[in-house]
């Protein structure tokens, strides 16, 4: 039977299978319908700084543009310096959720200012957060460089070592010219993992109205590809966890992961399609494969089939490539 | 970002800076067990403190939480009063004006009962010709005969003060009590008072009164009945068995009133005389005036006079023989001053009370008075009619004549009767060491916000007092704020408005043509300006009255661009802390720097917890002020020839000239009496003629792109954009810029369409741009309406396109497809421009009604938002058409506005009947063709109405020429021989709650009326407080933790009847089906009910996007949209149309988006997630029961 026990951010977890934030996690009867589907570990919804900040700031201007203006109405709802949207409820979620659960319940956070990082991560972990991932989500402007887009992320887990002992876990995007020193100087700024990767935000066009809006898709099972190449690239070469994000839909998925080197494999889009028992089934697929494969142990399958462990490691290469394009040609050919 | 700063030093933990209602219901929430609340103005702030208090947990002084329950009305609220006493609780309430006078009733029950109760009231106008929110005692003295006693407060310190002692007095006399303190000028006004303590409460309170107020209760373990009915014999007897407790109710307030200053060092008597011992003249009054007249005296009596005031606290027993005892018998002449009006009385009740008071100590043998001094009475201050030093010196003058004038009023001109005193408006007794400054702002600049916080730091330093008060417009968008703020190192008693300011600040540069902002700016004062022009330029525009003053009163001139300076630092529009610290800046209240310090202390205190951003902002923002503050140089003479714009235009009509021009200007105080209609008639469609110019941004049409679908007329809630289809030949002539376009349809070349925007009508909501459905192809984000910056060429260009618009033909309503969005904004609105909110849900209803059926409809307005939007003065906006006919409008009250719709429609049926009476009577001299023709008109369809129309044009000439009784009571009723469309309007505070019996009743009669509820879920005319129209789990005031129970279902209710039409209608996710909902409910020939979703300020929400949140309501299911319509019953078809497609969004979707639902999280955090799925379930089930019911067949 499979030793499914594996360690990630040097939290001992009892399986490879960590749900990512989703609307299910939201809930507290969703935290537990995962646990009890055998989540490993629970990474809460993110808690926005820019949302909270754009809250108080929307209730200081209606207060602003309401209050005294007319004698019969001088405001229109109790007492509004009372009104202050901050952490506390997530932090309330935060410590609710830690002492319901017998598993690690990791943190969320996406600030926007340094002191923000710094701040909320502290309080999150005041809250008992067992570690906390960072959401670094970020869309440079215009002007700003590689180096400084970089930099701000390294300035970011900077900030927040500092500010707590809990393991810390950056989710970062693919868009960096050279993931692997990214991954390397986050690691060294004091990350403890690095959860591959954040899907950023892309916006649709509404062609009904035209009108640009916001939208999310649920993550394809092909959407596996990137992370997983740059966990086989990254295994061995930094000192940190690794997590792959994006394309579980089946247990096997998850087995690549662990494959190509990750610690943990986590889903969300599964899950929402799902439902939240659904981590069961991967979990007992996953458990299959490594059965009828005979592995004994998750850390025995970890990284056998990273690029330091491959026979052929050009195959994470850019020979690869030309492969690739070279199975194309006899379609072509035959043409 | 600067340090965090120390908290200013040594604030007294017993001194606040409060209003009246504050201190009045901090008393009151620790004495209570029970509040049973209403809102009404002004007195809503104490119930919404009670109720926020108790839901903050605070105490009251046994350790409990009072229980506070908002009711349906004050008569409800009255009610549970009554129960909650008799069932032993320490009960109070908070109410006024017509509030008071709904609890009538069980007040007369309470004190028959001899219940220790007391009902703190914040006394203001009663509605007689007109309604008003402001302040005498007109309620109060409706309820003297009620048996309760009755204590009056003069100012902020009072209300605090006597709210105790009339709790510890009531315990003991057993005599219920009333509490009252002048509706805004002392409710409203902030000043420094000193807070009882916790300990001096408990002394007050006899524990063992308390008891015995309990044992008095109904108890089954020890049972009686009270309440019995009484027959003629022992009946009297019953009533006069009371009379000892009155008797000792004056001894035992006296005894409190002792007790209290012996605890707090604060010494009051039941009639408090000031002035001279052996004053000559002496005036009695009581309330805030007193304030005024004391301190006159004062002055007076330091100016040689010999004068006296008299101020009345306990009113209700009136102590004769202390009213004597409290005067001096030198007094030979008195004034006795009401601040109320009794028409047809002898005199006003106090002067009654005094002169009785006199009369029987003269004609008693044992009585010191010897001979009977001169007693006149007077009026002064109705609905805070303003009462200063020169009306109180007037008085006395007055009294110092050899034939005084009696029943005199003073602090207006009657020239009717005569019966107003002159008074010098120049008389200032304002001491020099107290700071006098005047702000004029705009309400949604934070002017007033500003001056609470400055009158806040300036009142928390021990060293100062601080007073403010503060006068908004009538109008809910682009209002008017004016702050008068005194500081001073001794206690402000000044209960007047500033006539000599130090110092003059004008918050908005717009005001400077307009308004003659330094007639109160004392000689050497300082006046600072936001002006968009900088220090040498701004002299050039100001207005040459503005520049006379100037210099005539060498005042200290200084100029600051806020608005520039805010948008540098990044808080947009808002200039509060800018022109905030400019004042202390400038005015030397408080040293600079200490005043800036103190400032950027309460910045930090004011958003500390809202993000250390805006707190950055605004201490940017204090900086920079600094730095961009200038001093003008003022010039030797005034060189501008610019008079103040006319406030209405040269060519409006006599009376808008007479007396709504002077409205508008500031002089309502000096119109007299003889130029006032006599029963509250005025015309209608006055807001045409103040153009208020309040928009930033404007609409601009684009008729290159437009579709003429007509959306963005039918939105605008202010009636701004106006359609109209015409004849190229009527473009001859036609100003240069004047836009047009083809009609968008085959076959009329000759018909262009055009769209007019009335841009200084328009108050920029931008909700027209929001309903345009066209997307320009070249440039994304535009549309066929764009708003614009407002530029001066754009208003003057604009002025004349609109005059020539008017003098376009009126499309012919009779040709006008009514059915569609499109064809119906081609009829006049004739609801236009009114001073509702920017952006307003509920007008766009209104104003569509108007087009629809304005020409031949009555409405009866409930009292609230609509009633004041709609019938605020000085201009509303029920108008006339080109033919001069229009809506008739009327408001009676709050809670009979069903009823009162329904006698209009019998009124209209019988005028009808009447006509057909005598029209078969007089068939023969008229004509059996023209008879038959007239009573037999189907009137279903606009063209059968002009046709009429027409007839009885001919027969209302006819008549004329007949010399008959019958003929002449035929004409009378003649007009009713069209068929007239009553509308019976309000919001949903009436008619879920207060009105709910009564439309209950209405739509039980089966009466062709037609119900309109613009349901905005809250009370939004009073503040937003809850209603049973309120959501489940939406924060309001009196709901502070989110409602908890689902909004009333009030269609279904009324589907119920069968017989009743409903319809839910949202005009912004369809406006189809609005104007289908209108016109099939007027059609119906029966009771109407449409329950019309209107997005709100109270929603906490950006009003631009209002029409977006009536979709997302729709399309969550939250508010389904449908028609009920009994009339497809005789077809044998399901009258229940469901009209909304089944919901496709989430109820968070919408709910989301609203601080009302969202401030849930941080009002009751335990219960959101659980109460926000209730919400969600609830709607899902509501869904699932439309459907069902609208499959039914």
């Amino acid at each position: 039977m499979l030793d499914l026990r594996t360690q990630y951010l040097g939290l001992e977890l009892k399986n490879p299978l960590v749900a990512s934030p989703s609307p299910i996690s939201q809930r507290f009867d969703g935290i537990h319908r995962l646990e009890d589907a055998g989540a490993s570990a629970i990474v809460l919804f993110s808690l926005f700084e820019e949302q909270i900040r754009f809250e108080n700031e929307s209730a200081a201007y209606f207060e602003f543009t309401s209050s005294n203006t007319f004698a019969e109405s001088l405001s229109f709802f109790p007492k509004m310096d009372e009104f202050e949207a901050g952490p506390e409820e997530y932090l309330e979620f935060i410590y609710r959720a830690s002492e319901t659960s017998e598993i690690p319940i990791i943190a969320s956070l996406n600030a926007t200012s340094p002191e923000g990082w710094a701040e909320y991560a502290l309080r999150m972990e005041q809250a008992g957060a067992k570690a906390i991932e960072l959401n670094a989500y970020y869309i440079p402007s215009f002007g700003q460089s590689s180096e400084d887009v970089e930099q701000r992320y390294v300035d970011m887990v900077r900030a927040v070592r500092r500010s707590v002992q809990i393991p810390i876990a950056v989710k970062l995007p693919p868009f960096f010219s050279s993931v692997g020193d990214i991954a390397y100087r986050l690691i060294e700024a004091g990350a403890n993992g690095l959860v591959l990767f954040n899907r950023l935000y892309q916006p649709d066009i509404d062609l009904e109205k035209q009108e640009v809006f916001p939208t999310i898709e649920l993550s394809r099972p092909s959407e596996i590809r990137l992370p997983l190449l740059w966990i086989a690239n990254l295994y061995g070469h930094v000192n940190g966890s690794l997590a792959g994000t994006t394309g579980v839909h089946r247990g096997t998925d998850a087995v690549k992961y662990i494959l190509a080197g990750a610690n943990v494999a986590m889903t969300a889009s599964a899950l929402l399609k799902n439902g939240p028992g659904y981590l069961a089934t991967l979990l007992s697929e996953f458990t299959e494969w490594g059965d009828a494969h005979g592995y004994h142990s998750v850390d025995q399958m970890r990284g056998s089939m990273s690029k330091k462990h491959v026979l052929d490691p050009s195959a994470f290469d850019r020979a690869n490539y030309v492969r690739v394009l070279q199975s194309y040609m006899p379609k072509f050919s035959a043409q | 970002m600067s340090q965090i700063l120390d908290a200013p030093k040594a604030i007294s933990v017993n001194v606040a800076t409060i209003d009246g209602n504050e201190a009045a219901a901090y008393i009151a929430y620790r004495v209570n067990e029970v509040c049973s609340i209403y809102p009404i103005t002004p007195s809503s702030t104490m119930a919404e403190l009670a109720d926020q208090w108790a839901s903050e947990g605070k105490k009251n002084i046994w350790g409990e939480i009072p229980d506070v329950v908002e009711m349906q009305s004050e008569a409800g609220a009255a009610g549970t009063v009554h129960g909650a006493l008799q069932a032993g609780s320490l009960t109070t309430t908070f109410t006024a004006s017509q509030g008071l006078l709904l609890m009538i009733p069980n007040m007369y029950k309470i004190a028959g009962e001899l219940t220790a109760c007391v009902i703190h009231v914040a006394a203001r106008s009663i509605a007689t010709q007109g309604l008003s929110i402001f302040g005498d005692h007109q309620d109060v003295m409706a309820a003297r005969s009620t048996g309760f006693a009755q204590l009056a407060s003069g100012s902020v310190q009072e209300a605090h003060d006597m709210a105790l002692i009339a709790q510890a007095a009531t315990l003991e006399s057993r005599l219920p009590f009333i509490h009252f303190f002048d509706g805004f000028r002392t409710s409203h006004e902030v000043n420094k008072v000193e807070l009882i303590s916790g300990d001096d409460i408990r002394e007050m309170i006899d524990e063992d009164l308390v008891i015995a107020h309990r044992k008095r209760a109904l108890n089954p373990d020890s049972p009686f009945i009270r309440g019995t009915a009484q027959n003629p014999d022992v009946y009297f007897q019953s009533r006069e068995t009371v009379n000892p407790f009155y008797q000792r109710c004056p001894g035992i307030v006296e005894k409190a009133m002792e007790k209290f200053g012996a605890l707090t060092g604060r010494h009051y008597h039941l009639f408090d005389y000031f002035g001279s011992p052996t004053a000559d003249r002496v005036i009695i009054l009581m309330g805030s005036g007193a304030e005024t007249a004391r301190e006159t005296c004062e002055y007076l009596n330091q100016h040689g006079e010999n004068v006296g005031v008299l101020q009345v606290h306990l009113y209700r027993p009136f102590a004769a023989d202390r009213l004597l005892e409290a005067i001096p018998p030198t007094a030979r002449k008195i004034a006795v001053l009401d601040r109320t009006k009794e028409p047809g009385a002898g005199g006003e009740p106090l002067y009654a009370d005094v002169v009785s008071a006199y009369f029987e100590a003269l004609t008693n043998s044992r009585s010191p008075i010897e001979t009977m001094p001169r007693i006149l009475t007077g009026r002064y201050g109705l609905s805070s009619k303003e009462f200063n030093p020169g009306m109180v010196k007037a008085v006395f003058d007055e009294l110092a004549k050899e034939n005084p004038k009696n029943h005199f009023t003073v602090g207006i001109n009657d020239n009717v009767t005569g019966s107003s005193l002159e008074y010098d408006r120049n008389f200032d007794i304002e001491a020099a060491d107290v700071h006098r400054a005047i702000f004029y702002g705009l309400g949604a600049d934070g002017t007033v916000g500003a001056n609470k916080n400055t009158i806040k730091i300036i009142g928390e330093d021990p060293r100062f007092f601080a007073q403010g008060y503060f006068l908004y417009d009538s109008k809910k968008s682009g209002s008017q704020t004016i702050s008068h703020l005194r500081f001073g190192k001794r206690p402000i008693r000044s209960a007047y408005l500033i006539h000599r300011a130090q110092f003059v600040a004008c918050h908005q540069f717009n005001f400077v043509e307009r308004t003659d902002l330094l007639r109160p700016a004392a000689e050497g004062g300082t006046f600072l300006l936001n002006s968009p022009y900088p220090a040498n330029e701004v002299w050039g525009h100001l207005p040459r009255i503005m520049q006379e003053q100037i210099v005539a009163k060498r005042l200290s001139f200084y100029v600051i661009d806020a608005s520039e300076v805010a948008r540098a630092v990044g808080m947009g529009n808002r200039t509060n802390t800018i022109m905030q610290t400019c004042f202390f800046a400038i005015s030397g209240v408080l040293p600079r720097d200490q005043a800036i310090e103190q400032i950027k202390y309460s910045i930090k205190k004011t958003y500390g917890r809202k993000g250390d951003e805006i707190v950055r902002k605004n201490f940017e923002a204090v900086d920079q002020t600094i730095a961009n503050l200038f001093e003008v140089e003022v010039p030797q003479t005034a060189t501008s020839r610019e008079e103040l714009r006319l406030p209405v235009a040269a060519e409006a009509p006599e009376f808008i000239q007479k007396v709504t021009a002077r409205i508008i200007a500031g002089e309502g105080d000096d119109i007299p009496v003889g130029d006032i209609p006599i029963d509250g008639t005025y015309p209608s469609g006055t807001s045409r003629w103040e153009k208020r110019n309040i928009a930033e941004f404007i609409p601009i049409w684009d008729p290159e792109t437009c579709i003429q679908c007509g959306n963005c007329s039918f939105v605008c809630p202010h009636g701004v954009i106006r359609t109209r289809l015409f004849d190229r030949k009527e473009l001859l002539g036609a100003p240069k810029g004047f836009q047009s376009a083809p009609i968008d349809a085959k076959g009329f070349p000759d018909t262009l369409y055009t769209l007019q925007v009335y841009a200084e009508d328009c108050t920029g909501c931008s909700l027209c741009f929001e309903a345009c459905p066209v997307r320009d192809k070249a440039e994304s984000g535009k549309r066929a309406i764009n708003m614009a910056p407002k530029e001066v060429p754009m208003i003057e260009a604009g002025r004349e396109h609109n005059a020539y618009f008017e003098t376009i033909p009126v499309n012919d309503r009779a040709s006008v497809d009514f059915s569609t969005v499109r064809g119906s904004q081609f009829l006049e609105p004739l609801f236009e421009f009114s001073g509702a909110c920017a952006g307003c849900g509920e007008t766009p209803y209104l104003k569509l009604l108007s087009q629809l059926f304005g020409d031949r409809m009555l409405v009866a307005n409930a009292t609230g938002c609509s009633s004041i939007y709609g019938g605020n003065l000085p201009t509303t906006p029920w108008a006339v058409n080109h033919e001069g006919r229009g809506p008739a409008w009327s408001n009676s009250l709050f809670e009979d506005n069903a009823e009162f719709g329904l006698g209009m429609r019998i009124a209209s049926d019988r005028h009808r009947m009447s006509a057909e009476r005598l029209l078969h009577r007089m068939a023969d001299q008229i004509g059996v063709g023209l008879v038959d023709d007239l009573l037999s008109a189907p009137q279903r369809i606009e063209s059968d109405i002009r046709r009429q129309r027409e007839r009885v044009a001919v027969l209302k000439l006819m008549l004329a020429t007949i010399d008959s009784s019958d003929a002449k009571m035929l004409l009378a009723v003649a007009d009713s021989l069209v068929r007239r469309s009553v509308w019976i309007v309000g919001g949903d505070g009436w008619a879920y709650d207060i009105g709910s019996g009564g439309l209950d009743h209405v739509l039980a009669t089966g009466r062709n009326v037609n119900i309109l509820v613009m349901d905005t879920e809250v009370y939004s005319n009073t503040g937003g407080q809850a209603s049973k129209s309120t959501p489940l789990a939406a924060v309001a005031k009196f709901a502070n933790g989110g409602k908890q129970v689902n909004k009333k279902d009030l269609a279904l209710q009324a589907i119920a009847y069968g017989n009743v039409y409903v319809a839910r209608i949202a005009l912004g996710a369809n406006p189809q089906q609005t104007l289908t909902a209108f016109r099939e409910a007027e059609a119906y020939n029966g009771p109407s009910l449409i329950l019309a979703y209107s997005h709100c300020i109270a929603h906490g929400i950006n009003m631009e996007k209002g029409l977006e949140q009536q979709q997302l309501a729709v399309h969550s299911g939250y508010w389904p949209l449908l028609r009920y319509n009994p009339e497809v019953q005789q077809s044998n078809e399901n009258p229940f149309v469901l009209d909304s497609a089944r919901p496709n969004l989430k109820f968070t979707d919408f709910s989301n988006n609203e601080l009302r639902f969202r401030m849930l999280k941080q009002t009751n955090p335990q219960a959101v997630n659980q109460m926000m799925d209730s919400a969600q379930t609830s709607i899902d089930a509501r869904w699932k029961l439309y459907e069902q019911m609208s499959q039914e067949h």
